[in-house]
């Protein structure tokens, strides 16, 4: 999209101080309130955010467990903005995560003793991208052919995605070296190589370049638009004269391919193995970053970041402080609430003003 | 002579609007009793725009208030403020002579002030009973009994016959009016907003909510009724006050009223809406009073060659809610208007979005200029010349989030030179915008305003910029008029005939007869789905297509 040239008038001022206050007054708030039931237990809430900073975000062991962490939610976040801005509420980022998951690691020890490394890596990557994709086929074409709410099928095959992952890892892809299910390990030395020898692997540079890249097709590709009018207004998708059953399963799959991309990248990058009930659940997690950055895949780069902060320094904090590794997700839960509090009191606003 | 209120089709072509004697109305004009509601020195404004400028009204019991005005004349906005969906900015609300706060629609139904807007707000899919006990406080059972006893009251008290177990969805749009009035009355009869309530009836559903006001004002409601249509103001009206720019500029008294004919009152009325400016806008008035017969010149439109568009038997499946179309053929030469009459929900939509190539025909062709084109899509029909101006300008027409330089080139995306392999070119995107603004008169704050807070004219205008623009072959209108006021529509009518004249074929699909008169060649008219006719346009044609609007050749077995 083109920069606006106008010049900031009042109004204009006010609207950007409205769409920051959006986003802080939730944020700051949770951590209030969640001070005050750190208070109540006992504990010093100046502490526990302190440790949380220094761990996830100061010490360099702790950033770069954040970088890290990074990657996988950007991904999920860029298959998510596909999606949502074209009006297609694909929840079953678990299920296609997992499978890709689950596949990338059956493929990457078989391939990696025939096939060099940087191959190897593509193939895994490219295989999960499709399984994932596939596995979005159904959804996508009942609601394309006929109109059955995603929503519900996309979660419904998410359950049976995650059960599948776990049926391979034990019948099919079982190591049968170790004594708890899981898959051969691709080796350290084999995973996606570091960035310049930090433990950072270079996950986190695919992860930005595909969110920045989501971010141009969705802005200024005849693709991205298509797809931003089938989601905004379906009635005129059809009178346009777009194909929009087409451009529903493309947008399914490329969500689902982007997804399934973040779980061969962690899994490629950390990992190595998948191990039975493995299931980091972060499909789910990502969906209110993304409300939260507004569809917007440069937004949402800075809403990954405090989320993977609150993660990594969450649990460290949490064991030092000696309150529950759930905190974090209390934390979660009190900024879910607040942002949709916040929400209606600007829609509220912008019903009085006239907007 | 709107067609929703054709009386019966037997009558002449001069017609009356609502059958009822005009002495009969005016039954509360007789002592002075002190209003039921009074709105003093009302004043709402929004961002550009003063709504509502210093509105003071009476509104009596047992009688008929008319609010007649342009759009934009603030009408909305007043019966807004009452009904509790906006608070005034200064000014005060009576109700029976003590101040009030109208905080919500709640609160507005709580004084006994019931709204029924211009569309039905009802859940298709629950029974009529159990629509009218949706009203009720979350912690209250719902009393089946003693809502059946409510709904028997007001059956009464609006001489109508429902069944309470039928489904909202089943009814006919007059039933589900009848409907909304009980929800509106359901806590209380004394004060009923009518937003322009027969824009969407046919006429005997006009008949029978005439029938259903009158007896509703003998039972001393206070009515206020909002419209377009002078005949149904003077037809229904004991009082008729006129609001224009947000200001009351005159009303005609119950005493008044009583003491003057039709055309004394239509000419009080134009007077006040248009003031000083009278003379330029005669034709607006003749447009006002469907009286333009004199602008009827007719083409002569050369049929000796190859017509531009032929519909073979034209049939579509059957949808819920939607009428299909069955058998439908016609011809269509260049520099032709075709109009399209019959009663809403007759099939004109199936037949406008199957030309226009976003519905499939279930069997049948469409040939243009001899080529066979029933299985191409939009694009391909565009590309060939084929234009469809919908009437859901915001329904399907425009994405109203968007931008107006985006919805101007909706239907081109991805095409040279706006879009570059897939690039889109936003500069020149906002460069063409800026051109067709300016060429169509498009009046928005800027090309990147979202089209949604655009006035309805001036989506029009963003539609006909679309639709019209390059190559266009045979444009289809549907509904070209509907919703705009008189300025708009005498535009909209001027590019139909002109783009005409330089050759297109035209289908104006219109339930305002009026319209289809004054710009088409030849109408044709929709019944149940069938094109039961079509007739030269010419004096005296209103009667026969009053006829084959009703079905009534059908037996006689002129389908075509």
């Amino acid at each position: 999209m083109s920069v606006d040239a106008l010049p900031l008038t009042p109004d204009r001022t006010r609207e950007h101080i409205a769409a920051v206050a959006r986003v802080a007054v939730p944020i700051l708030l949770a951590l209030a309130v969640g001070g005050a039931i750190l208070l109540i237990l006992g504990k010093n809430p100046f502490t526990y955010y302190g440790y949380v900073v220094q761990r996830g975000l100061l010490s360099w062991g702790g950033l770069q467990e954040t970088m890290t962490r990074m990657a996988p939610l950007l991904l999920i976040a860029a298959g998510l903005i596909v999606a949502f801005r074209a009006g297609i509420w694909n929840l079953g980022g678990d299920g296609q995560y997992l499978l890709a998951a689950v596949v990338t690691a059956a493929l990457a020890p078989a391939l990696i003793d025939t096939l060099p490394r940087g191959l190897t890596l593509i193939i895994c990557m490219v295989t999960s991208i499709a399984v994932a994709a596939a596995w979005s086929l159904i959804p996508a074409l009942l609601k394309a052919r006929y109109g059955i709410n995603e929503i519900i099928t996309s979660l419904m095959m998410s359950f049976l995605g995650t059960s599948f992952a776990n049926v391979l890892v034990k019948l099919f892809f079982r190591d049968p070296a170790t004594t708890v299910p899981q898959t051969r390990s691709l080796e350290v030395v084999d995973r996606l190589p570091r960035i310049f020898g930090t433990n950072v692997h270079s996950g986190i540079l695919i992860a930005l370049a595909v969110v920045i890249l989501v971010h141009l097709m969705m802005t200024r590709t005849a693709f991205g638009l298509r797809l931003q009018i089938v989601g905004a207004n379906p009635a005129a998708a059809v009178h346009a004269g777009l194909k929009v059953g087409w451009l529903t399963v493309a947008t399914f799959a490329l969500s689902a391919g982007l997804i399934g991309l973040a779980g061969s990248v962690e899994i490629l990058g950390v990992w190595g193995t998948v191990r039975a009930d493995w299931n980091p659940a972060y499909g789910l997690l990502v969906v209110p970053l993304v409300f939260l950055a507004r569809f917007n895949g440069i937004a949402v780069i800075g809403f990954a970041l405090f989320f993977s902060v609150l993660m990594i320094g969450g649990e460290s904090a949490s064991r030092r402080i000696g309150v529950p590794q759930d905190f974090v997700l209390m934390l979660v839960g009190l900024l879910l609430v607040f942002l949709a509090l916040v929400e209606y009191l600007d829609h509220l606003r912008r019903k009085r003003a006239g907007v | 002579m709107k067609m929703d209120s054709l009386p019966s089709p037997l009558q002449s072509g001069e017609m009356t609007r609502i059958e009822t004697t005009p002495n009969a109305v005016g039954s509360g004009a007789g002592s002075k009793p002190a209003p039921v509601a009074t709105v003093r020195n009302i004043c709402k404004r929004f961002p550009g725009v003063v709504a509502n400028d210093d509105i003071s009204l009476d509104f009596n019991a047992g009688e008929i208030h008319v609010l007649l005005g342009e759009n934009g004349a603030g009408k909305s906005t007043l019966i807004g403020i009452l009904a509790g969906m906006q608070q005034p900015d200064s000014g005060d609300i009576l109700i029976d002579g003590v101040r009030v706060r109208l905080g919500s629609p709640r609160e507005s139904l709580d004084h006994g002030i019931g709204t029924v807007f211009q569309h039905v707000l009802l859940v298709p899919s629950l029974t009529v009973i159990e629509n009218l006990m949706l009203g009720g406080s979350w912690w209250q059972k719902l009393a089946r009994s003693a809502a059946l006893a409510r709904f028997r009251e007001l059956s009464d008290l609006l001489g109508v016959k429902l069944d309470p177990d039928a489904l909202v969805g089943k009814l006919s749009l007059g039933e589900q009016q009848q409907v909304e009035i009980m929800r509106a009355l359901w806590r209380g009869e004394k004060i009923l907003i009518l937003d322009e309530p027969t824009s969407m009836l046919t006429p005997q559903g006009v008949r029978d909510l005439g029938d259903v006001m009158r007896r509703l004002r003998a039972k001393g409601v206070a009515l206020i009724l909002i419209t377009h249509k002078l005949a149904e103001a003077y037809e229904l009206g004991d009082r008729i006050s006129v609001l224009r720019l947000g200001r009351v500029v005159g009303a005609i008294l119950p005493d008044e009223r009583q003491q003057m004919t039709e055309q004394q009152v239509t000419d009080r009325v134009i007077a006040m809406m248009f003031g000083a400016t009278m003379p330029t806008d005669a034709a607006d008035a003749e447009l006002l009073l469907g009286r333009a017969e004199g602008r009827r010149a007719r083409r002569l439109v050369d049929r000796s060659g190859a017509p531009r568009l032929r519909a073979t038997q034209l049939s579509t499946a059957a949808e819920r809610g939607a009428c299909p179309l069955h058998d439908v053929s016609f011809d269509l030469w260049p520099g032709e208007v075709l109009g399209i009459a019959g009663i809403d929900g007759n099939g004109q939509k199936h037949l406008a979005e199957t030309l226009a190539g976003q519905r499939k025909a279930a069997s049948g062709t469409i040939m243009l200029d001899g080529h066979d084109i029933t299985a191409a899509g939009v694009p391909a029909r565009r590309r060939a010349g084929i234009r469809y101006v919908t009437d859901e300008r915001l329904g399907e027409g425009t994405v109203g989030t968007f931008s107006v330089a985006t919805n101007l080139l909706l239907k081109e995306i991805g095409n040279e030179p706006f879009w570059r392999r897939g690039m889109t070119d936003w500069t020149r995107i906002h460069d063409h915008a800026r051109e067709k603004i300016e060429h169509h008169d498009i009046r928005t704050p800027s090309e990147k305003t979202p089209i949604g807070k655009l006035s309805g004219g001036n989506i029009q205008k963003v539609l006909l910029a679309r639709e019209l623009a390059n190559d266009a072959g045979v444009v289809i209108f549907n509904k070209p008029t509907y919703g705009l006021d008189l300025q708009n529509t005498r535009l909209a009518h001027e590019r139909i005939v002109e783009s005409a004249r330089h050759g297109l074929g035209t289908i104006v699909i219109s339930t305002d007869l009026d319209e289809l008169l004054e710009v088409s060649d030849r109408i044709g008219v929709m019944y149940q789905g069938r094109l039961v006719g079509i007739v030269e346009n010419g004096p005296e044609v209103e009667l026969e297509i009053g006829k084959l609007m009703t079905g009534q050749t059908l037996a006689a077995g002129t389908g075509s």
